[in-house]
């Protein structure tokens, strides 16, 4: 399936910006299962700088600044990706949970270096040994890795209620697991958390939801949103993807932007500004579905990539 | 081992000074060798001490606390409400090591330097030594101090570390080893000088004869090398010190080496990224910036990219040092070595790394996490110091006390759960040096903090440092926030002592300026705000003064109404409580009294006189790099006159007035040398202009007082507006006769050629703004420029006679019309002087 996405962020500020400086992370990654054909990135006012770069993680990410004086930024994101349909993993053919953890536990084999960067802590991500008890209900002794954080997913969808105004941005962890709900952007700190805590490694991923309309009624444009889910390592598979928000394995629908520990190293735009005052931020996602379109031919490709 | 329960040998005993020296059992004693007797690098030093006589030498050790309270060395204290400029412990003995040993410790931490340099080239390029097992991969990775955004920011760089310090500390059998890396900011190389110049000056004596090796190379090299970290070329490369702000704890010596080195002390709000280059705000617009020596934490140093949060940042920052546009030293990044768990694989790294083996040992160390480690700390923990691994909320464990129980099933429960977490080290024994008891010698335990640069040759080692003593015997931990004393540090040469001045480098070609660099915006402010603290203090005693002059206990109900204007005046400027507040200061002579002296020395009183010159004196430390010493002293004595009332007496009157007498002279000091030691730049101007502006509130406030009173023409009333505004010699000289309102006012508001009148800060302060940058841009006059031009013409257009001719209502008249204008224009003035020049934004962030 093709997809062609629209992302819109806007920032009106209540006074003037002298001079603001931004970065974006809001070009889809090529994956496996995913490719980008186009990508292009509209900013207004026109910045003074602007920089395209590959982060520590492999991201794409713009950095620009704007040194005019203005009141409103607009940034647009505009993508077309292919999602190829791929075989699930097979959970139960997974390697035990144990013998995961043991293997990060001290040095090991140069191969598995990676997934090191996600077994700790990081900025928004804080392990604690009741995250650890809370997990191991769904790890008991000898349940294959995937099969677990299955589980975990499960029970992380039913045990906390999605509830869009009880958290924001900087919410801490604890205070979603102590009040029980949260976003997607909670539910995927809360299983990463739980999963280091475990000794395994987690990941954060950042991109987009394609959304259904319900029955009978026409796709609300633009009214689709930024969506988070997570992802785990597992020797010999690789890193397999989980959405707690929507208790499911992503596939054909969720399309990946970044990936990082948590979501302070793939925060879609994020800028210090001087002046302003104070700021309304409006964010509008469009994931349009373009059926199934031929893959654009190389040169499109690398151009895109290029970019 | 004999070393152990060694005395001073019976002949060592009969010296007066080592009466009282008591070797510690189980250390190392750096005074006495194992035969009792002085140790050969001690010994000028010990024969020096005693010629001078315990008379003497305690008059000496005076003479250094003093010296400490007057260069304003301090020390903050977070979190402590009195930890404001705390002052400088500074033990008068310095530590002194032999040229032969320090030669040891010099190569064994240029190596060590080295190698750490090498390591975070390595983790923040290719990961080679993680890749290849030398490094586990946790060490780095699970550090918050590891920050990814700066990795591969700088390819081909080979320099990362560009200073660095190591404490050492010497085992009882003589060893020293490092027990802890500085690799983010090596503090204390400021402290050390400052400890150097006032050691050497207490002691020149046996500093001249005992060939102490000189430090001012070290900083002539640090300078060198930062100039040569510029990116542009360019003959004046600018380098900037970062500071986090007066708050810091160890802001003094921020300041203090900004002046020393010829920096620009500069906090995050004073710097901006325009075009991926780092620019300085100044008042005459943008700066570029070349080399940022930084004190503060790598992480807090770009809000956008490193800590959102941080408030003490450049944004864009790290983009700049990723175009190769600024250097920052330390680079961004090198929090990371300073976790102790490095030590443990430091041996290993340096045979792969260097091919060496380590020169200098490190505390045995175990990180726990790996599981050798952990299993071999968790048998062992009551032998070991166990502590965080990384910088963190964690606490460690207290070394010196026993763990109960139930602690120590925590803190195995806390390593098992996250072993990478934790660190273990073995307890160190510190040695023992010589310490002043305020009697005699005694020994206390002492470490010592050495700090390298790296030169373009290698890495250079001071010829010094910061030895630190723990206040009392027996301690393991020597920590300044908890009462520990800095020494200064002696090295001994064995041949003839380098001269080395910071100065000039003899025979180079000077380029000649007649105006210093350009100012930055904030120290702008500073000035301001300093000019106007001063004069409002100035202000704020010839009012008291003249109230007390003009009252005594004894005075009765009649005198009361003679006093209203200068009463008004100290309410309406925060001295005094409102009337409604207390009704009794206007009734009862007691009150009047206590409210009065109140107002002089109660310092949690806003408006008091002490509380202005503790203002006036934190403003001092602001511009602190710009100003003389001098200004500084002046500042310090004021304010510590005002702190020490002879509060355990009954303070009277008279006394009052002796203080407010001396505050008053040590106030005209510090204008005076304003006046005669400023250069008359910016920084000069800004003083002024905050004076002139202060002095025209004061004055309109008090003349305005005066009208609205009903005894606004008695004699009694004008000459205390004489006196306040220091006119009445002049009165007196030109007319010889009883106060006439016309006159007086005439002299106060409008005579152009008395420095004390109205008209004459207006015309200053029009003479400024000529000479300001960007205020002759424009075709028509600035804000600033319009509300002074209003101000000169009301008051050149004024005709103060009239007013003779009023029985009462006289703020109805023109003159009291002027004032009341005048009044409310001058912070429109001030708001514009502010806007125009001192904007600093606010910083904000989104996501």
């Amino acid at each position: 399936m093709t997809y062609r996405i629209v992302h819109r962020t806007t920032y009106d500020y209540s006074e003037p910006v002298t001079v603001s400086h931004h970065s974006a992370r809001v070009n889809p990654r090529f994956t496996a299962v995913q490719s980008r054909s186009r990508f292009s990135l509209r900013i207004s006012p026109e910045p003074a700088v602007r920089k395209n770069r590959t982060d520590y993680f492999g991201n794409r990410v713009c950095f620009f600044a704007i040194q005019e004086i203005h009141s409103r930024l607009e940034v647009e994101a505009v993508s077309v990706v292919s999602m190829t349909a791929s075989t699930p993993p097979a959970l139960t053919l997974s390697p035990v949970w144990a013998e995961v953890a043991e293997l990060f536990r001290d040095p090991v084999s140069p191969e598995v270096v990676d997934p090191y960067q996600f077994c700790f802590d990081s900025p928004m991500v804080r392990t604690a040994p009741e995250l650890a008890d809370y997990a191991r209900e769904s790890f008991p002794a000898g349940t294959p890795l995937l099969v677990g954080v299955a589980h975990l997913n499960q029970r992380i969808f039913r045990d906390f209620k999605y509830d869009p105004v009880a958290t924001s941005v900087a919410t801490p962890l604890e205070e979603v697991w102590a009040r029980r709900r949260g976003v997607c952007q909670d539910f995927a700190h809360l299983a990463i958390a739980s999963i280091r805590s475990l000794g395994l490694p987690a990941r954060y991923v950042s991109g987009y939801l394609r959304t259904h309309a319900p029955p009978g009624k026409e796709r609300l444009v633009g009214a689709d949103a930024s969506h988070a889910w997570f992802s785990v390592y597992c020797p010999s598979v690789g890193w397999v993807d989980f959405d707690p928000t929507n208790n499911l394995l992503p596939a054909e629908e969720h399309i990946t932007v970044a990936y990082g520990r948590d979501f302070s190293d793939v925060s879609p735009v994020s800028g210090i500004i001087t002046g302003g005052g104070h700021h309304d931020v409006k964010v509008s996602v469009d994931v349009e579905p373009l059926g199934e379109i031929p893959e654009d031919d190389d040169a499109e490709l690398r151009e895109a990539m290029d970019q | 081992m004999t070393e152990a329960t060694v005395k001073s040998s019976a002949a060592e005993q009969r010296r007066p000074l080592l009466q009282r020296y008591r070797t510690e059992p189980g250390s190392y004693d750096e005074l006495l060798g194992a035969d009792g007797r002085v140790r050969p690098n001690y010994e000028t030093l010990i024969r020096g001490l005693e010629e001078l006589g315990p008379d003497e030498l305690k008059r000496r050790a005076e003479t250094c606390r003093r010296l400490v309270h007057e260069q304003g060395i301090t020390y903050n204290v977070y979190g402590d409400p009195l930890g404001m400029e705390r002052p400088w412990q500074l033990d008068p003995v310095p530590f002194i090591l032999g040229a032969e040993e320090w030669r040891k410790i010099e190569a064994g931490l240029i190596q060590r330097a080295q190698l750490l340099n090498r390591i975070m080239a390595d983790c923040y390029g290719p990961q080679e030594l993680i890749r290849s097992s030398w490094l586990p991969p946790a060490l780095v990775f699970a550090q918050p101090d590891f920050l990814r955004p700066l990795h591969g920011s700088q390819p081909g760089e080979t320099c990362f570390l560009h200073f660095y310090a190591a404490d050492l500390a010497r085992s009882p059998d003589g060893r020293w080893w490092v027990i802890s890396d500085r690799t983010q900011i090596p503090t204390g190389t400021g402290y050390t000088l400052a400890d150097r110049l006032v050691t050497s000056r207490i002691l020149p004596e046996a500093f001249r004869e005992g060939g102490v090796r000189r430090l001012a190379g070290f900083y002539r090299d640090a300078q060198a090398m930062l100039s040569e970290l510029a990116p542009r070329r360019t003959d004046r490369p600018r380098v900037v010190l970062l500071t986090p702000g007066p708050f810091n704890e160890t802001y003094f010596e921020q300041a203090y080496l900004a002046r020393y080195l010829g920096y620009s002390l500069c906090e995050g709000q004073d710097l901006t990224v325009r075009d991926d280059r780092v620019f300085l705000k100044t008042l005459s617009g943008l700066e570029p910036v070349d080399v940022i020596l930084r004190r503060v934490d790598d992480d807090f140093c770009d809000p956008l990219e490193l800590r959102n949060e941080s408030m003490l940042g450049v944004p864009g920052l790290v983009e700049a040092v990723r175009a190769g546009n600024v250097t920052v030293a330390n680079a961004l990044g090198g929090g990371l070595f300073q976790s102790p768990a490095f030590m443990a694989f430091l041996p290993g790294l340096c045979r792969h790394v260097l091919g060496e083996e380590m020169k200098l040992p490190s505390v045995a160390t175990w990180w726990c996490g790996q599981k050798s480690a952990e299993s071999y700390v968790a048998e062992h923990l009551d032998e070991l110091f166990v502590k965080p691994a990384f910088r963190s909320r964690l606490r460690g464990v207290d070394p010196s006390a026993a763990l109960t129980a139930a602690a120590r099933e925590e803190l195995l429960r806390q390593i098992r759960f996250q072993p990478h977490r934790w660190v273990a080290q073995e307890k160190v024994e510190l040695s023992a040096a010589p310490s002043w008891s305020g009697e005699g010698l005694v020994s206390r335990p002492v470490a010592l903090r050495v700090y390298l640069v790296a030169t373009p040759d290698g890495y250079r080692v001071m010829p010094g440092g910061l030895a630190r003593v723990a206040p009392d015997a027996g301690g393991r931990f020597i920590s300044m926030q908890r009462g520990g004393a800095a020494k200064d540090t002696w090295i001994l040469s064995d041949g003839p002592v380098e001269d080395v001045t910071l100065l000039s480098v003899a025979g180079q070609e000077v380029e000649l300026r007649r105006v210093g660099n350009n100012l930055p915006s904030r120290l702008a402010d500073n000035y301001f705000w300093l000019g106007r603290y001063a004069e409002r203090t100035d202000a704020t005693a010839r009012l008291l003064r003249a109230t007390l002059l003009r009252f005594s206990p004894e005075s009765t109900g009649h005198a009361f109404p003679l006093l209203e204007p200068l009463l008004n005046t100290l309410v309406a400027q925060g001295q005094l409580p409102a009337t409604e507040d207390q009704p009794e200061l206007r009734t009862n002579a007691e009150a009047l009294e206590a409210g009065l002296l109140a107002a002089i020395f109660d310092p949690s009183r806003a408006g008091s006189l002490r509380s202005l010159a503790g203002q006036l004196q934190r403003l001092g430390m602001l511009v602190r790099d710009r100003s003389s010493n001098d200004l500084w002293r002046v500042l310090r004595q004021l304010d510590d006159r005002l702190a020490t009332p002879t509060s355990s007496l009954v303070m009277l009157a008279g006394d009052a007035i002796g203080v407010l007498n001396q505050s008053l002279l040590q106030l005209a000091s510090f204008h005076g040398l304003a006046r005669e030691n400023m250069t008359r730049a910016q920084g000069w101007r800004f003083l002024d202009m905050g004076g002139r502006l202060e002095r025209a509130i004061y004055l309109c406030s008090l003349l305005n007082a005066a009208l609205h009173s009903p005894e606004a023409d008695n004699p009694s009333v004008l000459e205390a507006v004489l006196d306040v505004a220091d006119s009445s010699i002049t009165y007196r000289t030109r007319y010889n006769l009883m106060p006439n309102m016309a006159a007086v006012y005439d002299l106060v508001l409008l005579d152009d050629t008395n420095p004390r009148s109205l008209l004459f800060q207006f015309n200053q302060l029009v003479k400024h703004f000529e000479k300001l940058p960007r205020e002759r841009e424009n075709a028509l006059p600035s804000a600033g420029q319009r509300v002074l031009i209003e101000c000169v013409t009301r008051l050149r257009l004024l005709d103060p006679r009239p007013i003779n001719r009023l029985r009462s209502r006289w703020h109805e008249s023109d003159v009291g019309r002027v004032l009341a204008e005048t009044l409310r224009d001058l912070p429109r003035l001030s708001d514009a002087i502010a806007v125009n020049y001192f904007a600093h934004s606010t910083i904000s962030r989104s996501r």
